[in-house]
């Protein structure tokens, strides 16, 4: 991908091509560097999922089961069947094309099948010719196809290319949820061994080891302690966080990236600073160590499977309530599936902060609280000491990652949080921001190297509004409540706003926090210095 | 392509209107009274049969899409009609959706200007007006039906028309939803024909339903202000399927029959195609939920029994090693 430079990918035709989009051509070679490698067979082995086997897309064989059209048409006469969205959204649609130019994938390539409308209809299309009367008599006259390899290739594509960020549901008039389409489409495509190792190898690690790299309990513990070591050094002060500790009050949930790779382990012992500061009685868990869920990404099934662990490890440890860390595809699950799936939750109790005595009544049946819910309760009651001073060198806008913004509507909290730790915050431009959010383009497991190219075009939306605020308010921080966001935006910021750099908000609550018996700060988390001079007067 | 041959399909529509109107009283009672009743029916009958189906489908998840704060903390305000927190967010969200297309009201347009390195995203209300104009006008026109089908013509009807005719142009009066319906009809074509990436999206049966409409309305037109209909006639006609005692139209003109078996192919057509959007939006779940997934646990009927790696599976595999970082264990 280093050979395009920001100024050649940005010229980007959308006018669609004059061939029917029907006919479906996805030539895999040429489109080298916009699509995923295939799930390694080991992975579903583990699993247990349908046809394991080596293969490449650009392989002319893909290998499939001899009756994989059955396999589909009965797949998806069932997902008919367990979804009203899917049926809804199936015969709803008008192509009125407000979708359109709503999708990051669409806006950085100009591709037309990433419209949303038209990723929907290439599942739509096939449901109209195996389950509609109209379909089934005139064809492709009533918008019907047939389940062709041609056209399933072309599911494997496109349907890896939308990262279920719900951007265009927010603008269809009749709510239609593309990430559920995708969903589904996944499902279909799982049936017959589809899937892409990004996600699979992650659900494997995950299901044996509790969390999507593969660590085992006592790298776990070793990772935490050299994180804590580090910590030390700047803070002065010794931090242990209990680990799989019966009795606690809280169990503390983290997507698995916060305590491996930079920058989310600033984000890490962010939360841990905070926790050691409160006196908080929590522990965190070596089985329970994954809140994200490629589950999601894979099929309902998965989702419950993974997220087993979450309710399970609660009860074992005897636990009240559980809290959890920042991180966007995580919380779509523990908000919006959680509860369905693996509760009642009923021998927990409704969160309520030791500190504050805050009870929080929106998460009364999940039983679960969002880390910046907590924080922002603490602030707003007091109970903090916080040196914003140690953030001046810090220009910060707030990136609305797509899973809290679109499915949980937590919007405030963070941008509370960030306000009273940071004296310099600028918005992005409102169409990019909240609801209307861009994705960082590398989310539902399209966040692999080898995806580089389409991950940096749909990151044009999101690069740009950085790079808009970068010029104009000299913003040098974006910051983010999600894990995959701060393994995706550093490239996309260093391609398109070169200068930014990428943080979760505990980061910055860690280095504005006045810790009890703490040295005098001279670097930030990261150990860089803190600003030497602060010559900036600037406003907020 | 797809465009030629739903035009071509909507004008052989009328043309067997014409001609079978002009054949004799056999075949007007066929286009005057059979088809009609049988796409009532089929209506009536069809609309019935797709909510049901679709109200019979579970929703296993609760998966409304937020578009505003969500309720969390006291001192947070919480947006109720953009992410509501109980019914009557819902209601409020929904009635703002049917009632005034609110997402449609957000509706913008993508400008990449590659020299300026720039991506703007600018208002576009165009789409939103024009679909506005033309489903509220149909709904008063068809409301204005009424003076046909009741006698007398009840006051809100009458109410209705000196609204709609308030400008007094025109006599008989023109009615401002006529030209509402028809731009708003034109537009929606007109993109269709002239936005690229409308056109490539756009399927035959698109046009099909615009066409359809636009026949309507054109021949509704034509009766009311040039080929003048006999309104007495058409009284008569109505009134003799009402009351279940039809007879073949006479004395209506051609022009009755055409308007008569577009509306009557509409009414077949709309179960069957996207124009149930209509019922549609009121069960898409992504709008009709409220927000309240960690308040209350929401039931799905088909929850499948699954269990995930237990915790002794897992602490069989790793025991050893668990054991020599020092984790309290449940079996030594």
């Amino acid at each position: 991908m280093a050979e395009k430079s920001p100024q050649e990918l940005i010229q980007i035709d959308h006018t669609p091509p004059p061939r029917n989009w029907m006919n479906p051509a996805v030539d895999f070679e040429a489109r080298r560097g916009t699509w995923s490698y295939p799930g390694g067979a080991k992975s579903l082995r583990y699993m247990g999922f349908p046809n394991p086997r080596e293969w490449s897309p650009t392989d002319a064989d893909w290998k499939l089961p001899e009756n994989w059209q059955q396999i589909i048409h009965d797949g998806f006469k069932e997902l008919l069947k367990k979804y009203r969205t899917l049926e809804v959204f199936m015969d709803i649609c008008v192509r009125c094309g407000a979708c359109a130019d709503k999708c990051h994938f669409f806006i950085g390539s100009g591709d037309p099948k990433n419209m949303p409308v038209l990723r929907a209809e290439l599942l739509r299309s096939v449901y109209r010719q195996d389950f509609t009367t109209a379909g089934k008599i005139l064809g492709r006259l009533a918008g019907g196809r047939e389940l062709t390899e041609e056209v399933l290739k072309e599911w494997y594509y496109y349907f890896f290319q939308c990262t279920e960020c719900r951007r265009c549901s927010v603008y269809c008039p009749y709510g239609i949820d593309t990430a559920e389409i995708t969903m589904m489409a996944r499902e279909l495509m799982n049936l017959v061994g589809l899937n892409i190792n990004w996600i699979m190898e992650p659900v494997a690690n995950c299901q044996r080891t509790g969390n999507h790299l593969g660590i085992q309990p006592h790298t776990f513990k070793d990772n935490v302690e050299f994180l804590c070591d580090e910590l030390e050094e700047v803070t002065g002060v010794h931090i242990e966080p209990p680990i799989n500790r019966k009795g606690a009050e809280i169990l503390f949930i983290i997507p698995s990236a916060d305590y491996f790779a930079d920058p989310g382990t600033y984000t890490f012992v962010g939360y841990l600073m905070l926790f050691k500061q409160l006196g908080l009685d929590y522990t965190l868990s070596a089985y329970a160590s994954e809140g994200g869920n490629f589950g999601l990404f894979t099929s309902a099934d998965t989702i419950k499977r993974l997220n087993y662990k979450i309710y399970a490890e609660a009860k074992r440890l005897g636990v009240k309530w559980i809290l959890g860390g920042e991180c966007g595809h995580m919380w779509r699950v523990m908000h919006q599936y959680m509860d369905t799936m693996n509760g009642p939750a009923d021998f927990l109790e409704v969160p309520r902060s030791p500190i504050t005595g805050t009870v929080f009544e929106n998460a009364a049946s999940t039983k679960m609280t969002h880390i910046c819910e907590f924080t922002s309760d603490l602030i707003h009651n007091n109970k903090l000491k916080l040196d914003k001073s140690r953030n001046d060198k810090l220009r910060v806008t707030f990136h609305d990652s797509c899973n809290p913004a679109r499915a949980m509507g937590i919007l405030e909290e963070p941008r509370y949080v960030i306000k009273n730790v940071c004296n310099h915050f600028y918005e992005m431009p409102e169409n990019t921001i909240r609801e209307n959010t861009f994705c960082c383009a590398g989310g539902a497991g399209l966040g692999n190297d080898e995806n580089m190219e389409m991950r940096l075009r749909g990151g044009l939306p999101r690069g740009n509004a950085v790079r808009w605020v970068r010029d104009h308010h000299d913003v040098n921080r974006l910051a983010c409540i999600c894990a995959i966001d701060r393994a995706t935006l550093p490239p996309l910021c260093d391609y398109w706003a070169p200068g930014v750099d990428v943080s979760g908000i505990h980061e910055m609550v860690g280095n504005a926090l006045i810790m009890e018996g703490e040295n005098e700060r001279t670097t930030d988390l990261r150990g860089e210095p803190l600003a030497p001079e602060k010559e900036e007067q600037d406003d907020v | 392509m797809g465009a030629l041959i739903s035009l071509v399909a909507v004008a052989g529509l009328a043309l067997l209107a014409v001609v079978g109107a002009s054949t004799g009283d056999g075949l007007r009672f066929v286009l005057g009274v059979i088809i009609p009743g049988v796409a009532f029916a089929v209506f009536i009958g069809g609309v019935i049969f797709r909510v049901v189906r679709w109200a019979k489908s579970p929703v296993p998840f609760r998966v409304p899409t937020t578009t505003g704060q969500g309720k969390s903390l006291p001192w947070i305000r919480n947006n109720e009609l953009e992410a509501p927190s109980g019914l009557a967010g819902v209601i409020g969200r929904m009635a703002l959706e049917v009632l005034a297309f609110r997402s449609l009201f957000r509706n913008t347009r993508v400008e990449v200007l590659p020299a300026k390195e720039k991506v703007n995203y600018i208002a576009d209300k165009a789409l939103w007006a024009a679909a506005l104009a033309f489903h509220w006008a149909m709904l008063i026109i068809i409301l204005r039906h009424f003076r046909f089908f009741v006698e007398p013509v009840p006051a809100w009807v009458e109410m209705l028309e000196n609204v709609d005719g308030f400008f007094q142009v025109g006599l008989p009066v023109y009615y401002a939803t006529t030209f509402l319906m028809v731009l708003g009809l034109a537009y929606l074509l007109a993109r269709r024909f002239f936005d690229v990436k409308i056109r490539y999206i756009s399927l035959p049966t698109d046009y099909f339903a615009l066409y359809l409409l636009l026949g309507i309305a054109l021949t509704g037109i034509l009766m009311r202000h040039i080929e003048k209909v006999d309104v007495v006639q058409v009284k008569a006609a109505i009134a003799g399927w009402a009351s279940f005692q039809p007879i073949a139209p006479v004395g209506v003109g051609l022009w009755f029959f055409v308007h008569v078996t577009l509306v009557s192919m509409l009414l077949i057509y709309f179960p069957f195609s996207k124009l149930v959007h209509a019922p549609g939006v009121f069960l898409s779940p992504t709008r009709n939920l409220a927000n309240t997934n960690r308040v209350r646990r929401h039931i799905n009927p088909w929850n499948p029994d699954i269990i995930g790696h237990t915790y002794a599976e897992w602490e069989d595999e790793f025991r050893d090693k668990m054991k020599a970082s020092g984790f309290p264990l449940e079996k030594e």
